[in-house]
């Protein structure tokens, strides 16, 4: 409870988060199918942008500095960060032979 | 579409479950009318958000999972007794051993493990309901209707015949015509997300809503493998649920993730699946552990030995589940290097593992054994799991596992974990908490009979497996020649089939046998229980705890048992209870998600749409709803707790 309690006249940092998303969403659309850069550069930017707008959702829709728990956020996101890791530079590693 | 390829046809196997599914169907809606039940069942069981309720059906579904699974498995335990057999042919085969192996791990394993744990971790950790009880109801709903959905692919359509592992490019649209993989890429979506939902649930629940003085480390053990359980679910489910939403596109929009030709992978699909894969053979075996833990420590009538380790060998399990998933498919070809370090990761699995066996043991010893079922399946656990998991480290052997994968050895070895480790802490956890959960006991002669058939039916079943493994006998093949010299060993096999058979039947004919004669539980305590849910009248009344009990110690209801005589509630301290308001929309919006399914797996993208309307539909009115339940008043729950304590 506490500071998620109160409700805000209008939800602003949702509709500014929601529109950001939109927009980045797009602009990883737009960089695939019609930018026509070089693929690993196509590859960059949506990671890029993917990692902007997922920071973007913790601030802007989960609250994440209004916590009183802040241990254990930072350790989820860590966590998080981990497996991460694991799931993406584990498979282009274990996949190298095909690739 | 014609009729002929909608229904399956050609199979009199088939007709009969039709004529068996209709006869039940005609018989269950008699039954509800005929008795005027149906507002009954709406009101007390299709709309309750109450965790109790949604885990006792949980577990029904699991048990009639089990008896689905099972009949699968008689079937092909019967076309393997004897070579060259033509009881089923390689198409009906394959069919039958995917459904076999997705309906035990997806619709039985996972949802009795869910039913245990929604009906006890929240009466252990001395809570109301769990944390978002609306969110609870939709979870087992999307898990019923997919389980639903899977189910009938095997009249309507086809069952899918790719493995329960689905590999490409034989799950493909290049190699699997029909509608059959399709049914496996949407219902396992769907209750995929039920279950992510589930993990988000408990997890919060657990880290929120602990009785005052129950710190982390004064957790119950079973409460305390769910938390590291959701953990395990939180991070592993969303790859299933993108790699199952690639291979929905792959089959049904026409794209090339998985596919041979067009730049596609198809072996990427074996990595992401077993990425999650692998954590959730550990979100099975987990939570066993946990009531393993229980089960032993109450009837060793001692308090859990070296709690500390244990707590630390789950946390370490969970954290290596996440790092060995290649050691399922090490001769895929990735080379020595990641085989090595594969291998090296798998086989450190067993020092945790080992430490929890040890601290088992050492809690058993000295204690004042009371040998009922739930015990007995715990103590028949530690010597076949560990057969399991020895064969587990032969396996993980990346050199040596070139001569067993894929065969009758990696059989044995799975199901001597899963069925000696989950089978065997479901059972155990059914009967130890059967009276907590309907308010009688379980047979207990008819308990110890279920539980010698099984457990001896089970080794007799399994342990030739692994030499005909090493004779040669490969996974998945449906018929054999006579001079390959295996028959003596499947003959041997199928019999102890028949006794797993026969002990299953012996249980159901428990439940009923102890729902009509069973010795009904007055105390709320017929084990002298450690932990708060013994502290609850059996069954719990719906608030589950008149007054929010303390906690002072582990084993909580122990220490409270000696040091004040029980769980004392005074009358003064009583409150008005903040309850949760049952709700329709979980249900009717799980029934949108089977149309909107069952609509992608035909391509019928209309129903499809309207299906998904309805989701969206039922999302923004819960948006917009206002209710923030109700209070049961003081007078209410004093009447309740008399009605509930009569005769103790």
């Amino acid at each position: 409870m506490g500071a998620n309690d109160h409700h805000e006249s209008f939800p602003w940092k949702h509709i500014i988060g929601f529109l950001l998303s939109l927009v980045l969403t797009f602009a990883a659309l737009w960089a695939a199918l019609s930018s026509g850069l070089p693929l690993k550069t196509v590859i960059v930017i949506i990671v890029v942008f993917a990692v902007i707008q997922a920071s973007l959702q913790l601030f802007m829709f989960m609250h994440v500095t209004e916590s009183d728990s802040g241990r254990i956020q930072t350790f989820n996101m860590a966590y998080s960060f981990f497996i991460a890791v694991v799931v993406v530079a584990g498979s282009i590693w274990v996949m190298q032979f095909v690739l | 579409m014609k009729w002929s390829e909608f229904f399956v046809t050609g199979e009199p196997l088939i007709y009969a479950a039709d004529v068996a599914i209709v006869l039940t169907m005609v018989g269950i809606v008699f039954v509800l009318t005929y008795f005027k039940k149906w507002k009954w069942l709406w009101n007390e069981w299709l709309t309750t958000v109450d965790h109790k309720k949604i885990g006792v059906m949980y577990i029904i579904c699991a048990v009639l999972m089990l008896f689905r699974g099972g009949v699968d498995a008689l079937l092909m335990r019967a076309q393997l007794t004897a070579p060259n057999m033509k009881f089923l042919d390689a198409q009906h085969y394959n069919e039958i051993f995917t459904t076999h192996g997705t309906i035990m791990i997806l619709f039985m394993a996972m949802p009795f493990i869910i039913g245990l744990m929604n009906i006890v971790v929240p009466l252990q950790i001395g809570a109301r309901d769990v944390a978002f009880p609306y969110l609870n109801a939709l979870s087992f709903w999307l898990f019923f209707f997919g389980a639903l959905l899977f189910n009938i692919s095997f009249v309507i359509g086809g069952s899918p015949d790719a493995g329960w592992t689905a590999y490409f490019p034989l799950a493909g649209n290049e190699f699997s015509h029909g509608v059959g993989n399709n049914y496996y890429a949407v219902a396992l979506q769907i209750s995929g997300i039920g279950t992510l939902m589930t993990g988000i649930n408990f997890l919060v629940t657990i880290l929120k809503m602990r009785a005052p003085g129950m710190t982390l480390m004064r957790m119950p053990m079973f409460t305390w493998t769910i938390l590291i359980t959701c953990v395990l679910i939180i991070f592993a489910f969303p790859v299933l649920t993108v790699a199952l939403a690639l291979m929905t596109f792959d089959r049904i929009f026409g794209t090339q993730f998985f596919t041979m030709a067009n730049g596609g992978m198809s072996m990427l699909w074996a990595n992401l699946f077993w990425i999650w894969g692998h954590p959730e053979v550990y979100i099975v075996i987990l939570p066993s552990f946990g009531i393993f833990s229980e089960v032993v420590s109450t009837f060793a009538q001692k308090r859990l030995f070296g709690y500390k380790a244990m707590v630390g060998s789950i946390v370490g399990i969970a954290f290596l589940s996440f790092i060995v998933w290649v050691h399922h498919f090490f001769t895929m070809g990735a080379g020595p290097a990641v085989n090595s370090a594969f291998s090296i990761t798998t086989m450190a699995i067993a020092i945790p593992t080992g430490v929890k066996i040890f601290n088992w043991l050492f809690t058993i010893r000295k204690g004042k054994i009371r040998f009922t079922t739930a015990m007995l399946w715990s103590l028949a656990f530690i010597p076949n799991f560990v057969i399991g998991g020895v064969t587990g480290v032969m396996l993980a052997m990346a050199a040596a596992d070139y001569q067993y994968h894929n065969s009758y050895f990696l059989i044995a070895h799975f199901h001597y974990v899963l069925i000696a480790g989950t089978v065997f802490a479901c059972f155990a956890g059914l009967h130890y908490w059967y009276p907590k959960m309907f308010g009688h006991i379980l047979n207990e002669r008819l308990g110890k009979w279920t539980f010698w058939l099984f457990m001896i039916g089970f080794n007799i079943c399994f342990f030739p497996m692994y030499f005909l493994g090493l004779m040669g006998m490969t996974r998945r093949m449906y018929t054999y020649s006579a001079d390959l010299g295996w028959t003596p060993l499947n003959v041997v096999a199928t019999v102890g089939a028949a006794l797993m058979g026969i002990g299953f039947i012996v249980l159901c004919y428990n439940i009923y046998y102890s729902a009509r004669y069973g010795e009904r539980d007055m105390t709320g305590d017929p084990w002298n229980g450690r932990t708060l849910e013994w502290a609850t009248a059996s069954p719990p009344v719906h608030y589950n705890f008149p007054v929010t009990p303390v906690v002072e110690d582990l084993d909580a209801y122990w220490v409270m048992k000696k040091k004040y005589g029980g769980f004392q509630v005074k009358e003064e301290d009583l409150k008005p209870i903040h309850m949760p308001s049952n709700s329709g929309r979980p249900f009717w919006m799980s029934v949108a998600f089977f149309v909107a399914g069952f609509g992608l797996v035909f391509k019928w993208f209309a129903l499809a749409i309207v299906g998904a309307l309805f989701i969206v539909l039922g999302l923004i009115l819960r948006s917009f709803e206002d209710d923030d339940g109700y209070y049961i008043p003081v007078d209410e729950i004093k009447r309740m707790e008399r009605a509930a304590r009569k005769g103790a």
